[in-house]
C-alpha cells in the first residue's frame, strides 16, 4: 500500500508552489483585487509566473503541453494557494476545465488542453442552477436543431464564469428534471450568441457567476463525452474538484489557525498572554487534533485518485465533508479568539472566513457529502 | 523468492497445522480471552494448546529477542505474522499488560538480570502483571504520587495505596511507581520497581464500576519489602521510563476509535437496528449522525496510518499519540451513545433472558472510562497545547 507521505518530488513541488504563492500572490493581493473591484479578479502577471512554474498543467499529459504531474502534486499546489487566498483561474481551468476535457472530450476537443496549460485559454464549469449543489438536477434544456442543439436554461455560482472563454454546461438531453440519466455535457462558447454572464460578487472577493441561455445554437462537436450519459463524466470531475477543493480548505484552515494561535501569544489582557489560558488552550488543541485529520484524509483522497482506486469517490467525499466542518471551526475560532481585532476589516484572518464558506458550498458542503457518505457506504 | 515470501509460507503452513480450529474465530465473550499468570484457568484445552504453541515459537512476543524468549521477528517479518494470523482469523494467544507494556520498558531501560528474570514468563503467558501508577491523589497529576519507599540498605520498604491497578486481584506481579525521595522536584524523585503481589503488605480490594464490572483494583501496600535489584533503571529516574510507558499506553487504548477486524461497523450495526428505508437508514437524523461518526472514523484511521507512515520516514511530528488518544477515544465513545440510540430501549435491557443488544448498556458505560484512563482527554489536550503549539 502506498505509504500516506509526499515524495520528494511532491514535497519539491509544494515547496515551490508555497514560494510562488507567497511572493507573488500574498494576501494583500486579494485585498487590492476586491478594494478595487479589479475586472479581471486576478493579476495578470501572476497568473503568467503561474504557467511559466507549469501550474496550470499540472495534471495535463505531456503530449497537450502539461507535466501530469498528477492530483497529489495538484493539491500540493492548491493547498499552499489557501494559505495565501490566491486568486487565479487555477481550479476553474487547470483542474475541472482539463480533467473535464481529459476524462470526456474527443480529439479536437482535446486540443483545448494545450492552451490550458499554456494558460491562455479559461475554462468554466456551469452546472448549478439551485443554491444548493444538486449535479443532477438539470432544467436547462439542450434541443436537437439540426445537426446540433440549442440550449436554453440557467447556471449559478459558475467560478470564473465572467473571464471564461469556453464553459463547460449541463444540460438535459432528456429524462425528467432530477433524473441522472439524460444529462449531456456541452462545450459553449462564451462569447456565443445567446450566452449571458452577470458577475456575482462574493465575500471572499472571488469571481462567481450567474449564466444565462437564451436560445444558444451549438453543433453536434459541442457535445462532450457521451450524450444523455454526462453524468458519469461529470462525478468523476467533480470527485476531483472537490478533492482539490478540500485541499484549498486545508490549506486555508491550517494557515487561518496558524496565525490565530500566533495572535494568543502576543496578545495580552489580565497582565499576561492569552496563550496562558487553559480554555483556550483546550481549543486551539481540539482545533490542531482536528487538523491533523483533514490533512491525512485529503492526502488520502488525492492519492485515490491518482491510483483509481474504487474507494475514491468515498475517500473524497468523506475529506471534501470533513475539511468542510473544520474550515468553518476554525475560521470561526479564529474571528473569535482574535477578539475585537477579528471583526475589524484591517486583520487578514476574516478574509479566510469569507473564502472558506464559497469553498465549502461549492460542488457540495458538508451536509452533501455526508450524504453522500451514507450512500456510497450502503446505509 | 525473497526471504520474506519464505517466511510467509512457512507461517502460513505452521498456522494451519498448529492453531486448534476453535481459536480460529473472534473472541465470543471476555472468558475466551487468555490473560495467562500463575492462576489462570483455561476455558479449553485448545485455549491452553494454542498459547503453549505460540508461546514456544516466541510468538506471543513476535518481535522481542529470542534470547529472552521472544520472536526475534524483524518488522516486516512480525507484520506478515499479523496478516497471516488475520488470514484465519486466528486469536492473539495471550493479552498481557507484560507484553504491553513492562516487558518493552525492561527490554529498553532494564538490567541484564531483569531481563533474563521477567522476560521468558512473560513470553510463556506465566506471570501476570499489573500497573500501579494511579493514587487517590495522583491522577492526571501523576507526578505528585506519595506511595514512599525507604531505603534500607539493600532493600526498600514501600507504604503507600495505588489505584485503578487492573485486575490487581488477578495478577502475580506490579510494576510500581514510587516516590524514592521527597526532597527534590517531584519529577525527579520516582523510581520504577518491581515486586510479587503475594509479597507480604501487598492486598487488594475490586472496585466497582458504573457498569457493574469491576475491572480495576485499589492495592495496599503496608511496609512491603522491595529488593533493590527490582529497580527497572537508576532510582530517582523513574519518571522517564513512566512517561515512554505512557505514551506506549495511549497509544493502545487511541487504538479503541478503530473498529477490530471481524467486529460490525457501526453503520452495519444500526442498519440491523433500525432498518433501511429505500436502502437508507430509516431514521434520518440518525443516519446523518452515522454518517458524520462515519468520516471521522475514516479520518481516524488514516490519521494513525500516517502517523505510522511519517515515524517510518522519520517526518512528523513527534507527541502525536496524544492526539490519536483524544481523537480515538471520544470517537470510541461516540460510537457507544449511537448504538445505544440506534437499539433504543431495546439496548438499555441491563439484565434479562431477552437481551436484542447483548452487553451493551454495561459496554457503553465502559467506553466512558476511555477518555479517564491513561491520561484523560483534558491531559492530553495540554500536552498538545504545552508540547506542540507552544502555548503557555
Amino acid at each position: 500500500m502506498q505509504k500516506l507521505v509526499l515524495t520528494e518530488e511532491q514535497q519539491m513541488l509544494k515547496d515551490a508552489a508555497q514560494g510562488l504563492f507567497s511572493d507573488q500572490a500574498p494576501v494583500s493581493q486579494l485585498r487590492k483585487l476586491r478594494d478595487e473591484k479589479d475586472p479581471l479578479g486576478y493579476v495578470p502577471e501572476f497568473w503568467n509566473q503561474a504557467v511559466e512554474l507549469g501550474l496550470a498543467g499540472t495534471l495535463i499529459p505531456e503530449a497537450y503541453g502539461g507535466s501530469e504531474f498528477g492530483h497529489v502534486g495538484m493539491g500540493q499546489v492548491m493547498e499552499e494557494g489557501g494559505r495565501t487566498l490566491a486568486a487565479s483561474p487555477l481550479f476553474a481551468s487547470g483542474v475541472l476545465g482539463a480533467c473535464a476535457l481529459m476524462l470526456a472530450g474527443h480529439g479536437s476537443q482535446k486540443d483545448i488542453l494545450k492552451d490550458i496549460a499554456a494558460g491562455t485559454h479559461l475554462m468554466a464549469l456551469a452546472i448549478d442552477e439551485t443554491g444548493r449543489h444538486q449535479p443532477a438536477r438539470v432544467a436547462t434544456k439542450a434541443e436537437a436543431q439540426g445537426d446540433g442543439f440549442v440550449l436554453n436554461g440557467n447556471k449559478t455560482f459558475v467560478v470564473d464564469g465572467h473571464i471564461a472563454n469556453t464553459l463547460i454546461v449541463s444540460a438535459r438531453t432528456s429524462g425528467g428534471e432530477r433524473d441522472e440519466q439524460g444529462i449531456t455535457l456541452f462545450l459553449v462558447d462564451a462569447n456565443a450568441e445567446g450566452v449571458s454572464v452577470e458577475r456575482t460578487i462574493f465575500p471572499d472577493g472571488r469571481n462567481y457567476a450567474k449564466v444565462e441561455l437564451q436560445n444558444v445554437a451549438v453543433g453536434a462537436d459541442a457535445v462532450l463525452g457521451p450524450k444523455d450519459q454526462g453524468y458519469e463524466s461529470l462525478q468523476k470531475v467533480l470527485d476531483i474538484g472537490n478533492a482539490h477543493l478540500a485541499a484549498e480548505l486545508l490549506g486555508l484552515s491550517s494557515e487561518a489557525f496558524e496565525r490565530t494561535v500566533a495572535y494568543m501569544k502576543e496578545r495580552k489582557q489580565f497582565g499576561v498572554y492569552i496563550s496562558s489560558f487553559q480554555a483556550l488552550q483546550h481549543r486551539a488543541a481540539h482545533m490542531w487534533s482536528e487538523l491533523e485529520q483533514v490533512k491525512s484524509m485529503v492526502l488520502k483522497a488525492l492519492m485515490a485518485l491518482d491510483a483509481s482506486d474504487d474507494q475514491a469517490s468515498l475517500l473524497v467525499s468523506a475529506a471534501k465533508a470533513k475539511a468542510s466542518q473544520v474550515a468553518e471551526l476554525v475560521t470561526n475560532e479564529g474571528v473569535q479568539l482574535h477578539g475585537g481585532m477579528g471583526m475589524t476589516d484591517e486583520f487578514d484572518i476574516g478574509l479566510f472566513m469569507k473564502r472558506a464558506r464559497p469553498v465549502q458550498l461549492l460542488l457540495g458542503d458538508f451536509r452533501y457529502h455526508a450524504d453522500r457518505v451514507a450512500t456510497l457506504k450502503g446505509f | 523468492m525473497t526471504d520474506l515470501d519464505t517466511f510467509r509460507q512457512e507461517t502460513r503452513a505452521w498456522l494451519e497445522e498448529n492453531c486448534p480450529q476453535s481459536m480460529r474465530s473472534p473472541f465470543g465473550s471476555e472468558k475466551e480471552v487468555c490473560w495467562g499468570g500463575r492462576n489462570f484457568k483455561f476455558y479449553s484445552e485448545d485455549q491452553r494448546l494454542w498459547l503453549e504453541r505460540m508461546a514456544e515459537k516466541g510468538w506471543t512476543a513476535p518481535d522481542w529477542p529470542t534470547e529472552y524468549g521472544g520472536g526475534g521477528l524483524s518488522r516486516a517479518e512480525h507484520k506478515i505474522l499479523l496478516e497471516e494470523m488475520a488470514r484465519i482469523q486466528a486469536r492473539p494467544p495471550l493479552n498481557s499488560f507484560g507484553i504491553w507494556m513492562i516487558g518493552p520498558a525492561i527490554l529498553k531501560f532494564g538490567s541484564e538480570a531483569l531481563k533474563q528474570q521477567h522476560l521468558p514468563p512473560i513470553v510463556r503467558g506465566e506471570i501476570r502483571w499489573c500497573q500501579g501508577y494511579s493514587e487517590p491523589g495522583a491522577g492526571s497529576d501523576l507526578a505528585g504520587l506519595q506511595t514512599k519507599a525507604e531505603d534500607r540498605g539493600d532493600h526498600f520498604i514501600v507504604n503507600g495505596q495505588k489505584i485503578w491497578t487492573s485486575y490487581a486481584d488477578r495478577a502475580d506481579w506490579m510494576f510500581a511507581l514510587v516516590r524514592t525521595n521527597p526532597d527534590v522536584k517531584k519529577q525527579e524523585g520516582i523510581s520504577l520497581v518491581l515486586f510479587d503481589m503475594e509479597t507480604p503488605g501487598v492486598s487488594t480490594r475490586p472496585i466497582k464500576l458504573i457498569s457493574g464490572e469491576s475491572p480495576f483494583c485499589e492495592t495496599f501496600l503496608d511496609d512491603v519489602r522491595v529488593e533493590k535489584d527490582q529497580v527497572v533503571g537508576e532510582v530517582d529516574k523513574g519518571w522517564t521510563i513512566a512517561k515512554y510507558l505512557l505514551t506506549h499506553e495511549r497509544s493502545m487504548i487511541g487504538n479503541m476509535g478503530s473498529t477490530a477486524a471481524g467486529q460490525k461497523t457501526l453503520p452495519q450495526l444500526a442498519a440491523s437496528a433500525v432498518g433501511l428505508q429505500d436502502g437508507k437508514l430509516a431514521d434520518t437524523m440518525l443516519r446523518a449522525e452515522v454518517a458524520s461518526w462515519t468520516i471521522d472514523s475514516i479520518g481516524y484511521e488514516l490519521t494513525a496510518e500516517r502517523a505510522r507512515d511519517e515515524a517510518k520516514a522519520g517526518q512528523g511530528v513527534g507527541n502525536v499519540s496524544a492526539m490519536l488518544k483524544y481523537a480515538g477515544t471520544e470517537l470510541n465513545k461516540r460510537r457507544y451513545e449511537l448504538l445505544v440510540a440506534a437499539y433504543g430501549s431495546e439496548g438499555l435491557i441491563w439484565e434479562g433472558d431477552s437481551r436484542p443488544a447483548g452487553a451493551l448498556p454495561q459496554q457503553w458505560l465502559r467506553t466512558k472510562g476511555n477518555s479517564i484512563e491513561g491520561g484523560t482527554s483534558e491531559v492530553q489536550l495540554n500536552i498538545i497545547a504545552k508540547n506542540i503549539l507552544g502555548l503557555g
